[in-house]
């Protein structure tokens, strides 16, 4: 009896949701309307197993929902689909409590078993979903992923309201998992009906449903009367209309046509929009969860010795570079970004000293420079901010020939562990899948990911800080946050002494929006739900 | 007739398989891994080799050319890698577009394109002739994104007599139509004077004018037929431009062509996206010359079919 007091108590301590503020609403939001988003791109696919690009990112999140989500505009983590969950002593099972009453798209009711058949569904092969790694810390990920099994053995249905989940290893990250767009609830039927054609008629408990889609023309997204959140969302419908070329969707913004020139501002319109008092209010910038990088690879000479490395972190002028985009960036020194948590205000990294890179050259016995080449995707502005770093590397006498390819090129070279020797990665280069340090370090810079075909193009690995890596992540408790924080702070300090990346800058997010449209700039650059989130915006009126 | 419409259509069959080969196994040995494109930049790599063995794309090249000619045979296009959807579907959707566009820009070509070639014919060596062909050059050079954008701006945005962009009414089709039509219309007006002006020189036109016969009579009911035929081969090319190289018109219009679709495949790999939208064109450029040819022998009686 006292051990089952005890261990209630201590499931009891763990069991309240360490969830901050709940969301605000914004008084002054109105319910009703109508708006019309542009994009150039059609619109992939509406399946949340597999959407991973930045457009149909945030129209996913609109359509479905998930066991977590985060409050509107930042990255602090609140219920979603549970509306509770508890958590073991060891941090290793969790048990979600769903929401009663939630509805799909379709009228049914959503219950546990559509919790299971989603999270198998995304983690099994057969769908091929790009995300199926993100669960690898669940019990039986990798029966899944070799085919050996067809269900998660760690995801339970305890009773129609209430999931237990059960990982293989603590998890820091793992509620974050839960609020990406991989675990959204799937409705069963649904997908059986549609097969590979699901994403192209979703069915989702979100804020929205579709009603239309005229392939390569529009789709138009209509409120979800039903929706579990009350109050949300504030508009009646979105067109999304595709195939506008972005110059001309600025035409249209300004001539009051359209509502949100989704692709953003155009470089070429950029100053002139910026420098128009009456546009430049409708703009709304945000620093986003990104890193622009030049990556060194450590298997290709000179880039094996650091010091090397050092010396090319000391060369590059990175404020020069952001004039090249406008200014719409901020010089960086280290890996994570502004607004990350663990990012470290104060660490400088390297100032910009090209006599003292020059000078550690020579130290590595280098005096007379080398030759080397430099990988960027052949997109403006890449080539233009690559010859910027060319002439900055020609300063300390590195002479860097320069290879514009086409992005998929300079991804296959990057994958490969002796090709590439530097690549500037791009502009909005890693952005984060969720607000967490950890996926700042395991795709890009883990000795895992090191390997062919990963993306941690300097094939960088160090095996302490791997190991300080999975330490840091297995820190679940909520007390520990601070402590993990710092872990990681410390963990990419290491990262910088060893220099794999020369990091240049975190690129600002710019949206802009007609007159009518009201609601908090966050919702317009949201961290998370990038760029718009659409549940939470409002047409003023 | 029937032997000859029998041969040509065997050869077609025969080029559009070369076609299809070639198209495969350049995309095949490209330097670049359309799995990883799929799988995005966060997959672990059991996750690519899944995604990889998913798609048969871990199987030797002939195998993988052989089930793609087994689904075409079977008239399955196969599923886009990025979209899942049936590519049959995502062509179909956008081909009465691509059709209407390329039928209203070519017409635009030949009216603009024959009328400047004609009277630049008939007014040889004279400024008329010059300004013309300045004209047709200037055209030819001019970049499509400059051309579409600035009609869309005066017409459109500054005027409104038009919608910016779109697709769904006649009022839609116009300026992408006449925009195409100013850009292509040059080579139709250099090939149809110089065209001209050899048939204008020959026998037969000075007996028509020596037996008395109207100058405008001589030129459309003796001349034109002559000096067209040039023309017409040259409109089988033209199909093949529309077919995908309009792709800066139909994005500055918003035009739903194949154009764009295929532009998008292309940055991405979405090998079975590229494979349909190149033998679709290659069946529109086969059919297009192949129609060409049927017609030559009713405007010119000498050609004959055998």
């Amino acid at each position: 009896m006292k051990n089952l007091l005890a261990s209630t108590a201590l499931v009891l301590a763990f069991a309240v949701p360490a969830l901050a503020q709940d969301y605000t609403p914004d008084p002054a939001a109105k319910q009703g309307g109508e708006i019309t988003v542009t994009y150039h791109d059609d619109v992939a696919t509406l399946d949340p197993a597999i959407g991973y690009d930045w457009q149909n990112w945030s129209m996913i999140k609109s359509l479905f929902d998930g066991l977590m989500d985060y409050v509107p505009g930042t990255t602090t983590l609140r219920p979603g689909l549970a509306e509770s969950y508890d958590v073991s002593a060891d941090g290793m099972t969790f048990t979600f409590h769903l929401r009663k009453g939630v509805k799909f798209s379709n009228g049914r009711e959503m219950t546990a078993d559509d919790v299971k058949y989603s999270l198998d569904r995304v983690t099994s092969p057969a769908t091929q979903s790009p995300g199926a790694g993100f669960f690898a810390s669940i019990k039986g990920s990798e029966k899944m992923a070799d085919g050996s099994a067809t269900s998660l053995e760690g995801v339970k249905v305890l009773d129609p309201l209430t999931v237990e989940i059960t990982l293989n290893r603590p998890d820091a990250t793992f509620l974050q998992v839960m609020a990406l767009n991989f675990s959204y609830i799937v409705a069963k039927e649904a997908v059986e009906e549609s097969g590979a054609d699901f994403g192209k008629h979703p069915v989702g408990t979100g804020a929205f449903k579709l009603t239309d889609w005229t392939l390569g023309q529009q789709l138009v997204f209509e409120r979800n009367a039903d929706y579990w959140r009350a109050g949300e969302p504030y508009l009646d419908k979105i067109t999304f209309q595709v195939g506008q070329e972005p110059v001309v969707a600025l035409l249209r913004l300004q001539k009051g046509e359209i509502d949100i020139a989704g692709d953003g501002i155009p470089p070429a319109k950029f100053t002139e929009v910026m420098g128009d008092p009456a546009q430049a209010a409708l703009v709304v910038s945000q620093a986003s969860l990104q890193t622009g990088y030049i990556t060194m690879n450590l298997n290709v000479a000179p880039f094996d010795k650091p010091e090397v490395r050092q010396a090319l972190n000391m060369a590059i002028n990175k404020e020069r570079i952001t004039q090249i985009i406008n200014g719409r960036a901020k010089p960086t020194g280290q890996v994570l970004p502004p607004g990350m948590p663990g990012y470290d205000p104060a660490f400088a990294g390297y100032a910009y000293d090209p006599a003292a890179a020059k000078a550690l050259l020579a130290k590595a016995g280098l005096p007379d420079g080398f030759e080397t080449e430099l990988y960027v995707y052949n997109t403006d502005p890449n080539p233009r901010i690559a010859q910027a770093i060319q002439q900055d590397l020609a300063q300390i006498g590195v002479k860097a020939s320069l290879q514009s390819l086409a992005q998929a090129n300079v991804i296959q070279a990057g994958g490969e562990p002796d090709s590439a020797a530097m690549i500037w990665s791009g502009g909005m280069a890693w952005a984060a899948d969720f607000p967490d340090p950890s996926d700042f370090y395991g795709p890009i810079l883990s000795c895992q990911a090191g390997g062919p075909g990963g993306w941690n193009w300097a094939h960088y690995c160090n095996k302490d800080l791997d190991a300080a890596a999975a330490a840091a992540d297995a820190m679940t408790a909520p007390e520990q946050t601070a402590d993990r924080m710092k872990a990681w702070s410390d963990i990419m300090a290491k990262v910088m002494a060893d220099a794999p990346w020369v990091p240049v800058f975190n690129e600002s997010r710019y949206t802009m929006h007609g007159p009518r449209l009201g609601g908090a700039n966050e919702l317009y650059a949201d961290p998370v739900a990038t760029p718009i989130n659409f549940d939470y915006i409002y047409v003023k009126e | 007739m029937a032997s000859y419409l029998a041969r040509r259509l065997i050869q077609s069959a025969l080029i559009l398989l070369g076609v299809a080969f070639i198209t495969f196994f350049l995309l095949y040995i490209l330097p670049a891994d359309p799995v990883r494109q799929i799988a995005g930049r966060s997959a672990s790599a059991q996750t690519v080799e899944n995604i990889r063995r998913e798609l048969g794309l871990d199987q030797p090249f002939v195998v993988q050319f052989l089930r793609y000619l087994a689904g075409l045979v079977q008239g399955d296009f196969g599923r886009s890698y990025l979209q899942k959807t049936q590519v049959a579907e995502l062509i179909a959707s956008r081909l009465p577009a691509t059709l209407l566009l390329m039928a209203a820009g070519i017409g635009c070509e030949l009216a603009l394109g024959l009328t400047m070639g004609i009277v630049a014919a008939l007014t040889k060596g004279r400024f008329t002739d010059q300004m013309l062909m300045m004209t047709s050059f200037v055209t030819v050079s001019a970049p499509q994104f400059v051309v579409s954008l600035i009609l869309l701006y005066v017409f459109a945005v500054q005027l409104s007599w038009f919608p910016v962009g779109g697709y769904g009414t006649f009022r839609h089709l116009v300026l992408p139509a006449v925009t195409l039509g100013i850009l292509g219309s040059g080579w139709y007006a250099r090939m149809m004077r110089s065209s001209m002006i050899e048939v204008l020189a020959t026998d037969f036109i000075r007996t028509a004018r020596a037996k008395g016969l109207s100058r405008a009579r001589v030129i459309l009911r003796h001349a034109l037929p002559n000096a067209i035929l040039p023309v017409i081969a040259m409109i089988g090319i033209d199909i093949g431009v529309f077919m995908g190289g309009v792709v800066v018109v139909e994005s500055v219009f918003a035009w739903p062509g194949i154009g764009q679709l295929a532009w998008q495949a292309i940055q991405r790999i979405d090998i079975p996206i590229i494979m349909a939208v190149t033998l679709v064109s290659a069946v529109a450029i086969v059919l297009g010359n192949l129609l060409a040819d049927l017609i030559t022998p009713f405007i010119d009686p000498r050609i004959k079919i055998r």
